[in-house]
């Protein structure tokens, strides 16, 4: 039974990470309506910025290679950059595009994709770099001497780290001026600039949150994985997430993020062997293809009914 | 004013003989290499090492025999369309077409296997590839050289089984061949079974979703299984991600044994201290105390020539793999202008006999600067791999430390299995197996 338990909690601060990067779609997407392609290009400029700034800060500055001041100060360029990605986005692409159709707008961000991540290349090379957060990717021990049960000590950060940004962001869409104009943008974008709210804005202001989403999410990856090209593919653990949580709730991706981590590690555990394994690649797209078919809006997504 | 009329017409055509002459003298090497996109790391540093080889050829030999090696690359990004595509664009190109082609993707090996023979170029696959095309009667077009998957198999048994004291003691271990589960990871599995029949260990076979960037049900079964070793058969991002999962669900490293995929810089770095204790095969050791990366270090480099942007990566496994794919290809060239006359550029055809007579022993090594660099090579018309030797090595945090001396598979009984599915392919496409006795 102890081996449930640890597939099942492995799962579960997985599917937490997974939600990582599906907040940054539900953000654009809240703000625009649109399926943000680009988002996982943005998780791998954004963890590549990070290092490449470690790498030559210490040359710039003097600093300690791998103290705590190259990393903020890493962390702060890296979020700037972001910022500046996020204002560009809205000026360069999505501005001649307000009031077209969203499938416009989303043939942009799968364009955007491309862009950022050749730019991404251009600036700081294709080598694949190592980041460490300085938390040991190791069992708890205590948990691990009772119960014979291992848990992550990086994984329970990740979700810790993932559980207050979610509160704020939650809290950032419900109670402030923002947020509100923000909802009411990702509702119609004429009605919105007819009251007065400045559409432009807004969504500079959303791009630059979803980078700083794509930045954490890419700290997070890189430093399980290492920052190279393949933090582009986190996009695609995200997509399922949204499925079954709703392109529009952020308390949606964090649910939908737990269950597919833990459906689809209980899935290679117990069903892959039946099926020749390596399972855990597609069973959350046929699992949220499901869940489409009971309640196409995802759990929390809002219900889209048309007058006619 | 027709004495100026024919001093320009023969000044022209000076000048075009000239340029003619010039160019004929040129031998052309078509790279479809891949600097962007998800593999852009390992491309970079394989075509890099290749390219510096070239160079130094050039720039301290004056070329091959006086034939200047020219080359232009051509963006794949991994992808076997673009691959198609950069086949097609560069075989028409220099004096005598494109005379090599090396993809170092088993993807587009694929995707052009069938064209190489109608357009007599030979394809050179190091280290990838379609394992049977190593049988050189029925693929005389393809060379899968030094070491095939199913070899490195078997030479992977081989170690583990030094280290536990002898083969006889393999007898009731289990081993855990970790693989991306793509036709890549999956290669092996025949040989996996025929091994653990013959030397009596159970072998688990565990994959791994593409792209490998998730791996925890994975170590989880590992540690439910408790087997004696894990074998990494995996590519990219799924190589670090198995190293810290490993060391996650408290997996020693360093019963962890990767293939030569999973045995760079690339794979070690990201995963920090994960990685201490790991070791991978390989049939290049990494390291810059080789006379052939010094002579580029001090020939290239010196002159401001080097391909490599980072140049810390010169040394590493992947740029010291490329300089192999460069010594293999200038040999061939070699080999090629002593029987079709030195000084001329070569054509796909005659490079392709080349290719079939190389030999590289132990004495040409050392004259190369490449003694315990590369296995000895010799590749025959029936024998299109020529080496199956490998080395390991260990990553101690820092660096890779070769472990062993050369080990080679088990090649009669991988060979016996590759002629038996060459000849099945041959079959399959009313192909004619070449009587190899009868070819000089």
């Amino acid at each position: 039974m102890s081996f449930f338990f640890e597939v099942l909690i492995g799962g579960l601060l997985s599917g937490v990470l997974y939600a990582l990067v599906a907040l940054g779609f539900v953000l654009i997407y809240k703000a625009s309506g649109v399926f943000n392609f680009a988002q996982g290009a943005m998780v791998f400029f954004a963890a590549l910025t990070f290092v490449g700034f470690q790498e030559v800060l210490p040359g710039w500055t003097g600093l300690e290679a791998g103290g705590r001041a190259v990393f903020w100060l890493a962390f702060a360029l890296s979020l700037a950059s972001m910022v500046v990605l996020g204002i560009l986005t809205e000026r360069v692409v999505l501005r001649p595009l307000v009031n077209q159709p969203h499938i416009t707008l989303f043939m942009a961000t799968i364009g955007l994709t491309f862009l950022v991540e050749g730019i991404a290349q251009a600036i700081w090379g294709a080598n694949v770099r190592g980041l460490d957060l300085g938390i040991a990717d190791e069992p708890i021990e205590w948990l691990l001497e009772s119960a014979d049960i291992i848990v992550s000590k990086f994984d329970v950060f990740a979700a810790v780290l993932a559980g207050v940004l979610v509160a704020a962001l939650a809290m950032f869409f419900q109670y402030t001026k923002v947020g509100r104009a923000l909802r009411a943008v990702a509702d119609d974008h004429q009605a919105a600039l007819s009251i007065g709210i400045p559409l432009q804005h807004i969504w500079a202001i959303v791009w630059a949150v979803a980078g700083f989403v794509a930045l954490v999410a890419g700290l997070i990856w890189g430093a399980r994985s290492g920052v190279q090209f393949a933090l582009t593919f986190t996009a695609l653990k995200a997509l399922p997430v949204l499925i079954l949580g709703g392109f529009t709730s952020v308390p949606g991706a964090i649910v939908g993020g737990l269950i597919i981590g833990a459906s689809e590690k209980l899935a290679e555990v117990y069903i892959g062997p039946f099926v020749g394994g390596g399972i855990e690649g597609w069973f959350p797209y046929v699992l949220a293809l499901l869940f489409l078919l009971v309640r196409p809006e995802g759990l929390f997504g809002e219900k889209h009914i048309d007058r006619v | 004013m027709k004495l100026k009329k024919t001093a320009l017409i023969g000044a022209t055509l000076v000048s075009l003989l000239t340029s003619g002459y010039a160019m004929a003298q040129e031998q052309f090497i078509g790279l479809p290499s891949y600097r962007v996109g998800a593999y852009a790391s390992g491309g970079s540093g394989i075509y890099g090492g290749w390219i510096d080889y070239m160079t130094l050829i050039n720039e301290r030999d004056g070329g091959v025999n006086g034939v200047k090696l020219t080359w232009e690359e051509c963006e794949t990004e991994y992808n076997n369309a673009r691959g198609v595509e950069c086949y097609e664009r560069l075989k028409g190109k220099g004096p005598t077409g494109n005379s090599v082609f090396q993809p170092l993707s088993t993807g587009i090996t694929m995707s052009v296997l069938e064209k190489v023979p109608q357009d007599k170029i030979p394809m050179v696959t190091i280290g990838y590839g379609r394992t049977d095309a190593a049988d050189g009667r029925v693929f005389p077009w393809v060379f899968p050289m030094i070491s095939t998957y199913w070899t490195q198999a078997s030479a992977i048994i081989n170690y583990i089984g030094s280290r536990e004291g002898g083969m006889e003691n393999l007898k009731g271990k289990k081993i855990v061949q970790l693989y991306l589960d793509v036709a890549y990871g999956k290669e092996p599995h025949s040989i996996f079974d025929k091994l653990a029949e013959k030397y009596g260990f159970e072998i688990v076979k565990i994959p791994v979703a593409n792209p490998g960037n998730e791996q925890q049900a994975q170590w989880l079964q590992i540690r439910q299984q408790k087997p004696d070793y894990v074998i990494l058969w995996g590519w990219g991002v799924m190589n670090p991600t198995a190293l810290r999962t490993a060391a996650k669900t408290g997996f020693s490293r360093d019963r962890i044994i990767g293939v030569w995929w999973s045995g760079a810089e690339e794979d070690t770095v990201p995963a920090g201290d994960a990685a201490k204790g790991y070791t991978a095969a390989g049939f290049n050791p990494a390291g810059t105390d080789f006379g052939v990366i010094k002579d580029i270090q001090k020939v290239v480099y010196g002159a401001n020539k080097g391909n490599m942007e980072d140049k810390s990566r010169v040394g590493s496994v992947y740029y010291n793999r490329g300089v192999v794919h460069g010594i293999i290809t200038v040999e061939a060239i070699r080999t090629a202008q002593e029987k079709f006359g030195k000084g001329q550029p070569l054509t796909g055809e005659q490079m392709r006999w080349g290719f079939e007579n190389l030999d590289i022993d132990a004495a040409r090594l050392k004259a190369l600067g490449a003694d315990g660099f590369m296995p000895d090579l010799k590749i025959t018309c029936a024998d299109h791999e020529g080496s199956g030797k490998l080395k390991f090595q260990q990553w101690d945090g820092a660096k890779w430390n070769v472990v062993t001396d050369w080990i080679e598979g088990d090649r009669e009984m991988v060979r016996g299995l590759i002629e038996e599915s060459a000849e099945a392919y041959a079959k399959e496409k009313g192909l004619t197996v070449r009587d190899c006795t009868k070819e000089s």
